[in-house]
């Protein structure tokens, strides 16, 4: 009995002990691009935000982003102020987020391109959804590109389109997710 | 086996616990990096319009872009039903307003008050930030001429240069907030030609504004002219006030108005109103304004 328990007791710690060791190993930046895409009969809306900060630790295979609702600049004024002032409210909401993990066969050790999946929550406009998406990290000397394209639908964070406008947004938006993550330690 | 279901139960949890505190703590760093590089960002939609309802704003249309603005007061609501509350008398001002560039606006416009044309430019001069480096104020500085045409017959002397009028705003506004903006406006206004030598023909006021959004797209609006006394003798002029409420849809701003001044245009409303709201001489009225993208670039949505 006693013996059954202190090894199991061992592997435990040796368990816990190994994920701790595991060497941190971040990649980050803070010029990160993040871009979404609408089009539909009536009209097409772009934006895109140049300020992402994004890190990805390569070693736990866990990874964050952050950003400013304001930094995304749209191709018109108009339509970049009732982003802010009515769709997603950016003064009442200031960032958006993402906190998550990623899977696949992709080491630190090896240069070369690895499709992962990654996993976890993503916060907009105060609502935070889990999302699970295909990913492609590509690593070279100690940069990792990140590449992503995903939809997300502006209802799912409560993000309220009148219906007089819309027509004028798609249902389901493009994402794309542009990261060059520099090794920081 | 009791045993080894809790044991597993237990690797389970603190791994997960683990798992989240490493996530938190990315985000964390991150967050803390982005405090730390923080920029100023510029504060926009301090008001919804370019107008509070007769006072211009520090808002202006983007660069190349195009806003039409059509202007409506009718008569005064204790005309009566006679008249079914000023219904039937209606003033209007016809407005264009294009951004030549993202701080300089110029205008033209006509009113039906005494036949009126009028012209400005605007140009925002500092432009209020947030962040790392706060400044607390957006300031546009603001200068019209106006020239009313209605002939009168019985005053040939009035030549064209007798009928014009000038002034100079200085606007200044805070957005405090996602809710509350305000403004205050120092004015100077020059007329040509006023209707005694006890009037002044340099005039000066101050007026201020304010909104309060009550949801994401409407708000009230509040706007006062202080005329200092001394300045306009020869006729017994009260002070504008006037009370909004603005509705946003897509690319229209409609303010629906209430004002004891029929005129819209600086030298009129400033210094020429009769009305008092005590005695119900209150001008219902609306303001519709539309934004069109004109030049190629707005049209394009180039980033400028």
């Amino acid at each position: 009995m006693h013996v059954h328990i202190m090894q199991k007791m061992l592997l435990l710690t040796v368990f816990l002990a190994a994920s701790v060791i595991a060497q941190a190993q971040l990649y980050m930046t803070r010029t990160g691009t993040i871009s979404f895409f609408s089009k539909t009969a009536l009209e097409d809306i772009q934006a895109e935000n140049n300020q992402v900060y994004a890190v990805i630790d390569a070693g736990k295979k866990n990874l964050a982003f952050t950003l400013l609702m304001k930094g995304f600049i749209f191709r018109k004024e108009l339509m970049q102020e009732h982003f802010n002032e009515n769709y997603v409210e950016s003064d009442k909401y200031p960032k958006a987020n993402f906190t998550g993990m990623f899977t696949g066969d992709f080491t630190p050790a090896k240069d070369g391109l690895y499709h992962v999946i990654v996993k976890g929550s993503l916060t907009i406009h105060n609502t935070t959804r889990r999302i699970e998406q295909p990913a492609t990290f590509e690593l070279i000397k100690g940069r990792i590109s990140g590449r992503a394209d995903f939809k997300v639908r502006p209802e799912d964070y409560n993000i309220s389109i009148p219906s007089i406008v819309r027509d004028k947004i798609s249902g389901e938006l493009t994402v794309h997710v542009r990261v060059d993550c520099k090794i920081t330690r | 086996m009791h045993h080894k279901k809790i044991t597993w139960l237990l690797v389970t949890i603190l791994f997960t616990f683990q798992l989240g505190a490493q996530d938190s703590s990315l985000l964390k760093m991150i967050n803390d990096s982005m405090s730390i590089h923080e920029k100023s960002m510029l504060v926009t939609g301090t008001f919804k319009a370019n107008h509070v309802i007769n006072m211009q704003t520090v808002e202006g249309p983007a660069a190349g872009a195009l806003n039409l603005m059509i202007q409506h007061r009718f008569g005064k609501l204790n005309d009566g039903i006679y008249d079914f509350f000023g219904l039937d008398n209606a003033g209007w001002r016809l407005g264009f307003d294009y951004g030549i560039s993202n701080r300089l606006v110029v205008g033209v416009g006509r009113s039906s008050f005494q036949k009126t044309y009028d012209g400005y430019l605007k140009y925002k001069m500092l432009r209020q930030t947030e962040g790392i480096k706060q400044v607390p104020v957006t300031v546009s500085i603001l200068g019209t001429i106006s020239n009313y045409t209605l002939r009168q017959p019985d005053k040939p002397y009035l030549t064209a240069a007798y009928r014009t009028a000038y002034t100079a705003q200085l606007l200044i506004a805070r957005k405090f907030g996602s809710r509350f903006s305000a403004q205050l406006t120092p004015t100077y206004l020059h007329y040509n030609l006023v209707p005694t030598a006890a009037d002044k023909n340099d005039i000066f006021a101050v007026a201020a504004g304010a909104r309060m959004k009550i949801t994401k797209r409407m708000s009230i609006n509040a706007e006062y002219n202080y005329l200092p006394a001394g300045q306009v003798v020869s006729a017994k002029v009260n002070d504008c006030f006037s009370l909004g409420w603005d509705i946003e849809t897509g690319g229209h701003v409609f303010q629906l108005v209430f004002s004891n001044s029929q005129s819209m245009i600086e030298t009129q409303y400033i210094t020429q109103t009769n009305g008092q709201w005590t005695k119900g001489d209150i001008y219902f009225g609306f303001n519709v304004s539309r934004n069109f993208n004109v030049s190629k670039k707005a049209k394009a949505g180039m980033l400028h």
